[in-house]
């Protein structure tokens, strides 16, 4: 009998190629390598110096997501920001052409934000390792996988290699236990577990998330939780995988089919963390009392329940966020005109996440002078999404209806918040002009963004659970199959 | 390659802001570049620099000369955010040889070590001290692995052995890895087999 092992343990231990030392690190296998066009050109650049190939091309896959513009090309010219993006670009398609690593390229009907696309054509799957030179990585450990985000000379070494450098990291369990309360979303977890911890309270750690709440949330809502674990300084944050996960994964094009299917997934549930597993720190959250939750700072740890008031500053980095932000300390932000609100990113751009913001939206419209964005994270997504009619919501609604990318998360394309601006943003960061300079950024869920969109102001969605229209959507079956049964990546 | 670090003596600049992030250090909209070098320009651009592109005579960055100030004396959780290596590049291409913090994030860390930037985590009586004395000369001894400034006991910092290793002596940490490819190809052998079921 071996020790009880964590969920991470097992992940580690079975791609161990030479054990740590004291001296050096241990050496660590990549199943799974995932590519973009922003942290890739240097690394490829590198490994060319060294007259290197990329060792396993079978193994890595690219896609163009952060510099990609959001709007159609007008007479053939996709209209990027810069040449320098264009360039940026037309370095990774020339990059994986040289080396032959498949991308997701504009032609594709896979491309996608990269941690929407890899779930959703099965190229994540549980217990693998997973990297991408992207902090958001975490988003793959939603299905058991150990996933995280690595530097650009890092890429270069898994390029090259197909390993990595590594040093074990501490565990960190993190326990939401309780019922989920009906508005309260995968996104709202997230903001409360890392107000919880504190914005670098997770660092050092491998967070795993337990529990029932966790457990009750969809694939979707549990990719939300895991892509926001480096918000609280984790690199990598993993769910047990369970028949959720094996269900949303069957037939996905990528993944084994029929009986290897399910021998896969055989043992893929012997994957979670052994009864006894000792964790280095355990934190214990109840599920029932979270509400949907909003930020007022410029960290993503300063979250609370939307219409709390704005807490006195505890230190001048609180009172600087508070005086950026614009708000004043015992206010609610509930008051402040919304100028700008984007649903969208790898945190919450997935069919779910834009359904629950059409619900809102379905019947209503969004008040004047606010500008409301919706990017679909992938083109399968935006297929799913078009054939439910969900762009037809968001349009009457008088929200703009994009091609899929990173967008406005990042604003490296174009689509930016303006200076001053406050925006309801479902994405990950708030940080000072992250959407732009001077852009003030509220973090939320979906609902809470499009229900903010037709207020004008930050708004809880449960005040608008009740549709106009009578009936919630109807959700289509279609979406599932889209991406599993196509067969021609 | 980054210079070897060995020991050196400098003043320092201090931000005392906390959760310094990467979109700070260097804002996205830089990292269409293809390159790894020239990025000093961009070193907290938006702190530096107005809308118009005119530079703010009032950031402290815009003041100094970068190379009387090779260490940053930064806020606690220094470089947390993304992962983008175009940070340590940055703030290496500035002139900064080491960031002082009460807590410097993970993935900021493994790439700072990598581009001859010596991240340092300290106490806070520590940090006190360093903020309360910008103009002293601090000394970084990674030979000991000590902070030494005026007539204060040294301080002792913690470096990853290998990142260590690689700073003192300017070891090719992908050439290191590369000399593990037999051990890596007979890894794959059995891994595949296992798990190549997966058709990535
Ligand atoms: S959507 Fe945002 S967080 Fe996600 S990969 Fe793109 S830029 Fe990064």
């Amino acid at each position: 009998m071996t020790a009880p092992r964590t969920l991470y343990e097992k992940v580690w231990d079975r791609h161990l190629v030479v054990p740590e030392t004291e001296a050096t690190p241990g050496v660590l296998y990549i199943d799974l390598h995932l590519v973009h066009e922003v942290t890739s050109p240097q690394a490829f650049s590198e490994i060319e110096s060294r007259g290197l190939k990329v060792r396993r091309p079978d193994r890595t896959f690219a896609t163009l997501d952060h510099s990609t513009p959001t709007l159609p090309a007008v007479n053939g010219q996709r209209p990027y920001v810069t040449d320098e993006a264009r360039d940026q670009v037309a370095r990774l398609e020339k990059n994986c052409a040289a080396h032959g690593v498949e991308l997701a390229g504009w032609d594709s009907d896979a491309r996608g934000v990269v941690h929407v696309m890899g779930p959703e054509l099965g190229l994540t799957q549980p217990g693998m390792t997973v990297v991408c030179g992207d902090s958001h990585t975490a988003t793959h450990g939603a299905f058991g996988a150990l996933a995280f985000g690595i530097g650009t000379s890092e890429v270069g070494h898994v390029l090259a290699t197909q390993c990595l450098l590594q040093r074990t990291s501490k565990t960190l369990r993190v326990t939401v236990d309780g019922e989920l309360q009906p508005g309260v979303s995968g996104k709202d977890v997230a903001l409360a577990v890392i107000a919880a911890l504190g914005f670098g309270g997770g660092t050092g750690y491998v967070i795993e998330y337990a529990g029932e709440a966790v457990r009750s949330l969809d694939m979707e809502g549990r990719m939300t939780l895991c892509n926001m674990s480096i918000e609280a300084g984790a690199r990598a944050g993993m769910i047990a995988p369970d028949q959720k996960t094996i269900d949303w994964l069957r037939g996905r094009r990528k993944v084994p089919q029929g009986a290897a299917y399910e021998a896969a997934a055989a043992e893929w549930l012997t994957l979670a963390s052994d009864p006894g597993a000792v964790f280095d720190k355990e934190v214990v959250l109840d599920g029932a009392a979270i509400r949907p939750m909003a930020t007022w700072g410029t960290t993503p740890d300063a979250g609370a329940p939307i219409g709390s008031k704005v807490p006195e500053p505890q230190s001048d980095s609180d009172r600087k966020a508070i005086a950026y932000m614009g708000f004043e300390a015992g206010q609610t932000t509930t008051t402040q005109a919304v100028d700008v609100v984007f649903v969208g990113s790898c945190t919450n751009g997935r069919l779910p996440d834009l359904r629950a913001a059409a619900e809102v939206l379905r019947g209503r419209k969004v008040k004047d002078g606010v500008r409301m964005l919706v990017v679909p994270g992938s083109e399968a997504v935006r297929r799913d999404a078009e054939a439910e009619g969900l762009d037809q919501i968001f349009i009457a609604a008088g929200a703009e209806w994009r091609l899929p990318g990173c967008s406005m998360c990042i604003a490296m394309n174009g689509d930016v918040v303006g200076a001053g601006q406050l925006a309801v943003s479902t994405s990950n960061r708030n940080f000072e002009g992250r959407q732009g300079k001077g852009a003030r950024t509220i973090l939320a869920s979906p609902a809470t963004a499009a229900a903010s969109a037709i207020a004008g102001v930050l708004t809880d969605p449960r005040e608008y659970l009740t549709n106009p229209e009578g009936a919630p959507l109807k959700q289509s079956s279609a979406a599932r199959e889209t991406v599993g049964a196509t067969n021609n990546a | 390659m980054p210079e070897p670090i060995r020991v050196f003596t400098s003043r320092s600049l201090v931000l005392t802001q906390a959760n310094i992030d990467t979109d700070q250090i260097i804002p996205a909209r830089f990292l269409t570049t293809t390159e790894t070098t020239g990025l000093g320009t961009k070193a907290f651009y938006d702190w530096r620099y107005e809308a118009d592109g005119s530079a703010r005579p009032e950031a402290v960055l815009n003041r100094i000369d970068p190379a009387e100030h090779r260490i940053l004396v930064a806020g606690d959780n220094f470089g947390c955010g993304s992962s983008r290596e175009h940070a340590p590049w940055a703030l290496y291409d500035y002139g900064f040889r080491a960031v002082i913090s009460t807590g410097i994030a993970d993935i900021f860390t493994s790439n700072a070590l990598k581009n001859g930037l010596l991240p340092i985590v300290v106490d806070q009586a520590t940090w006190d001290d360093l903020v309360a004395h910008p103009e002293q000369p601090v000394t970084i001894d990674l030979e000991t692995n000590e902070v030494r400034r005026g007539n204060h006991a040294p301080v002792t910092f913690a470096v990853e052995a290998f990142a260590r290793q690689c700073l003192l002596d300017g070891v090719d940490t992908l050439g290191w890895l590369q000399n593990k490819l037999p051990d890596i190809e007979a890894f794959e052998g059995v891994h595949d087999a296992h798990t190549r079921s997966e058709t990535v």
